[in-house]
């Protein structure tokens, strides 16, 4: 466990000695800042117009702003996690700093475990971004905060999914590169599938929809909190989790 | 402390390291020579649970290497080819991360790395970025990393290679005192290394194991090819020197003849016999008859450096008689 932590700390850490912690950082504030700029001007604007027409319709901050917002964030997320994991195993084989870890009495799954768990904080702080939008339509309007906690949960399972497959993909190779660009594709791939799966409604749809992990997220976004998602978020990390450490364990085998 | 028996490592199209055995005592301080490519960055891999063998086991400290990696890892301290190093990192800031990886706890940390920065001479740059190190000293961070919890098995691979001189005579010092209460096994290309540092050594070559001995014995036996200074005085350029070579390469029994520098008035060669056979008595014959002085006639033992040549080299005799030896232990 001290372990698991350590190596998390380091990982965290390590993120923020280079440009590309900030840079992530910046990048999301930024796009969601405009996200967030269009959404309450529409709104603005369309509930003026609803007033100046005599109807008085009381404003629904949860579902007109927040909840396309969160949405939003989710996709933005899947194209900045690849940046997040693509180094964690494969820049330490390529600088051989791999020897140092596997040769450690620290078991294979503590070493993945702690380099997620780094990964997973800087990706908290990427959302936490996100937040002083948000606190701003609390200070504004009076939205049901629950459904904004259940979003932000959803948000931080499948970015916490989406890590461990990148955390997977990474112990691969040792090119960050190559891992980082294979991250994206797959990200991207679950990302169109959910597209496909709200055309189709078919048996087979539905299949893919219950595995695609971006599908699970619709129903954080509006606030519904279900035992089956959840489940179906943790029961993936874990795997995936699982996954990379198997994997670690077979490249040993094959190199 | 280490044993190893029947160690195969293949990869997919080369067999790395081909049914080694060796053992090492408590204690003890062995060297690991071969030349690029003979297995020793693989077999030492083995040894510390980052490669698991083909074939063959290995048993570190009391531990089995397949069968209880952990308590292997608990025990050995290793420095890879390359410093496992990151750059990112203040040395520091590297070696308690590291002490607390190994299982030192966090009231013991600053001392135990106040305690290697000592030893490794680290002091001046203990809180500089790795990133901005020579290579000298990130070596010797290298090494401090290996050291920091106190291993009873040190693997160490090629420790002394991009240090100067004087820093390589601290290292050997260092892992003088570190003997005795350490095991330690060290790679190595440079003999004097090993003639310097190591009781016994132990040469492979190609994967196979070609020799273990005591650093003694092994000079000592591979003089049963014996090597002999003769030198002949000249006057005058009298006789040539190529005129003696040949005359001295004509002797029976003799392997090879090189010519030395020549100095006022004497022609030095030294003259190597094939193994087994005694030729001085044959040379200063063949040196008096031909007419010629001889100035002076001595033998000059082997050095470690021709004793691996001739092992490692595979059209020498003397490798296929060391081999079987080598096995037979
Ligand atoms: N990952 C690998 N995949 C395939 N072959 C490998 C691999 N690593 C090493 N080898 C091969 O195994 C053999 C032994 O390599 P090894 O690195 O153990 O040699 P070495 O004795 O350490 O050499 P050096 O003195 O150059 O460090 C070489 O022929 C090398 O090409
Ligand atoms: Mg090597």
């Amino acid at each position: 466990m001290t372990s698991v932590l350590l190596i998390c700390k380091k990982e965290f850490k390590s993120y923020f000695t280079g440009p590309i912690a900030y840079l992530l950082m910046a990048f999301f504030a930024l796009i969601f800042g405009f996200g967030f700029y269009t959404a309450t001007r529409d709104v603005v604007r369309f509930s003026l117009q609803a007033q100046m027409m005599g109807q008085q319709q009381p404003m629904n901050l949860n579902d007109q702003i927040i909840r396309p917002l969160l949405g939003f964030a989710s996709t933005i997320a899947l194209f900045l996690i690849p940046m997040i994991t693509m180094r964690l195993i494969a820049e330490e084989k390529k600088t051989g700093t791999i020897e140092l870890l596997l040769t450690s009495p620290v078991n294979d799954l503590a070493i993945i475990v702690g380099k997620w768990l780094g990964a997973m904080l800087l990706y908290l702080c990427i959302l936490g971004m996100s937040v002083i939008n948000i606190a701003m339509l609390f200070a504004w309007g009076k939205p049901d905060w629950k459904p904004v906690a259940v979003a932000y949960l959803g948000l931080i399972l499948q970015g916490g999914c989406l890590l461990a497959i990148g955390t997977f993909i990474s112990t691969t190779t040792k090119n960050q590169i190559i891992a980082g660009g294979v991250t994206f594709f797959v990200c991207l791939l679950l990302w169109l599938l959910s597209w496909f799966t709200a055309f189709d409604t078919g048996p087979f749809g539905q299949v893919i929809a219950y595995l695609s992990i971006i599908t699970h997220f619709d129903n954080f976004a509006k606030g519904l909190l279900s035992t089956k998602d959840v489940v179906f978020y943790l029961s993936m990390i874990f795997f995936a989790l699982f996954l990379t450490a198997r994997s670690m364990e077979s490249l040993r085998w094959r190199s | 402390m280490i044993k190893v028996e029947g160690l195969t490592k293949r990869y997919a199209r080369t067999v790395a390291v081909d049914n080694i055995s060796f053992e090492v005592e408590k204690g003890q301080i062995v060297g690991f020579l071969g030349p690029n490519g003979a297995g020793k960055t693989t077999t030492m891999r083995i040894l510390t649970c980052f490669l698991p063998p083909s074939e063959g086991s290995a048993n570190v400290a009391g531990f089995d290497v397949m069968a209880n990696p952990l308590e292997v890892k608990k025990r050995i301290g290793y420095l890879p080819e390359t410093p496992p190093v990151y750059p990112e990192m203040e040395v520091s800031e590297y070696l308690v991360y590291v002490g607390r990886l190994k299982g030192i706890s966090s009231g013991e940390i600053n001392g135990k790395v106040s305690d290697v920065v000592g030893k490794c001479a680290l002091g001046e740059v203990r809180n500089k970025l790795i990133g901005q190190l020579s290579k000298g000293y990130r070596q010797r961070v290298g090494i401090a990393q290996a050291i920091i919890h106190n291993p009873a098995v040190l693997i160490l691979d090629e420790p002394t290679s991009g240090l100067d001189p004087k820093q390589i005579i601290e290292i050997r010092e260092l892992l003088r005192h570190l003997a005795g209460e350490h095991t330690i096994i060290l790679s190595t290309h440079i003999l004097s290394e090993v003639e310097h540092s190591c009781e016994r050594v132990i040469i492979i070559s190609r994967g196979k194991l070609v020799a273990i001995d005591s650093v003694a014995n092994l000079t000592n036996r591979l003089r049963g090819s014996e090597a002999v200074a003769v030198e002949v005085q000249a006057v005058d350029g009298q006789p040539n020197a190529g005129d003696v070579q040949q005359r001295l390469e004509q002797v029976s029994g003799v392997s090879r003849v090189m010519a030395k520098e020549s100095k006022d008035g004497g022609l030095l060669f030294e003259v190597e016999s094939l193994q087994g056979r005694h030729i001085r008595a044959d040379l200063a014959r063949t040196v008096v008859n031909s007419g010629w002085n001889l100035n002076e006639m001595r033998s000059v033992g082997l050095s470690l450096e021709d004793i691996f040549l001739q092992l490692t080299s595979a059209e020498k005799p003397a490798e296929s008689s060391a081999a079987q030896e080598g096995e037979k232990k």
